[in-house]
């Protein structure tokens, strides 16, 4: 199993995949970049220079869970501070998350993953600066969220999990969700040396 | 501060006896917080390094935060304006918090 490392003498953080986790943690950024494109922020059916001209945002929740986690309701008491404060947030913070998913599946691709994985016995050695490692650390709590909000993940709910059937979908899906979460223990851990 | 009859102090009539108005001490905003919520997903680790890497804040303050976020299901992670407060936010919810803001005096 990989893990994250701080280089001691460059500073810089290594970690070394084998091809499929790197398909893996791929196809997991993409899905999570095309989530947040998936339900608009604005309405897109409308003139093409009025939408560029036009900088207000979303004013109310979104309506897929994952999306209604990752951008919370910053007044719960006072609907109208809460719809004006996600107008002039939710575009960027959007934007900002999409960003960092694709920073991770360009760092992968760059270390050398083919777009489409044939060969066996692939490992893949990434090796980034703090700035680039802390922009994969906040895509993995994204991507966590995301899978914890997918699967219905509880506080204190491990025993459920461990006891599912090996073939069970929802098994293999925590498996991975587990999985995202070591790695980026081990990111944190790099990163706060 | 507290002994003047005055009404509110946005309400001060213009016509108002300018000794009144010298009295009258123009009350500092209500502040604003920031609450930190728990969730079953942020790594204790990670909830802590962002409160050291966005506040400043030492790592045992850090903890300290994190803890009462993980044991009493929230915790008041910062104090200041309301413009403040709303940046703290956003940058929480970019770091995946699940934070939100409030008047410091309402439950």
């Amino acid at each position: 199993m990989s893990a994250f490392q701080r280089h001691r003498r460059s500073g810089h953080v290594i970690a070394t995949f084998t091809g499929f986790e790197a398909d893996l943690l791929r196809s997991l950024a993409s899905q999570l970049v095309e989530l947040l494109h998936s339900e608009a922020a604005v309405p897109e059916d409308r003139d093409p220079f009025e939408a560029l001209m036009d900088f207000t945002g979303p004013t109310t929740e979104p309506e897929d869970p994952v999306l209604a986690r990752l951008f919370p309701t910053a007044y719960p008491d006072d609907e109208e501070a809460a719809g004006e404060f996600r107008r002039f947030t939710e575009g960027a913070l959007r934007d900002g998350k999409a960003r960092a998913a694709a920073t991770i599946i360009d760092t992968l691709e760059e270390a050398g993953l083919p777009d489409e994985l044939t060969e066996d016995g692939l490992t893949i050695d990434v090796e980034m600066d703090a700035g680039t490692a802390h922009t994969w650390m906040r895509s993995f709590t994204d991507i966590r969220l995301a899978l914890a909000t997918r699967l219905g993940v509880e506080d204190g709910d491990e025993d459920y999990w461990y006891g599912l059937p090996e073939d069970d979908p929802r098994a293999q899906a925590h498996d991975i969700y587990d999985w995202v979460g070591y790695l980026q223990e081990t990111l944190v851990g790099a990163l706060s040396r | 501060m507290g002994n003047v009859p005055a009404p509110s102090p946005v309400e001060v009539e213009p016509t108002l006896d300018p000794d009144v108005l010298d009295q009258v001490v123009v009350r500092p905003a209500t502040p604003w917080v920031t609450i930190v919520w728990n969730d079953p997903v942020n790594l204790m680790s990670y909830v802590t390094y962002v409160f050291q890497h966005h506040f400043g804040y030492s790592k045992k303050k850090a903890e300290k935060l994190m803890m009462e976020v993980h044991e009493d299901g929230r915790s008041v992670v910062s104090t200041g304006s309301r413009e403040e407060m709303e940046r703290d936010v956003q940058a929480m919810h970019e770091y995946g918090l699940w934070a939100t803001m409030q008047r410091e005096d309402q439950p």
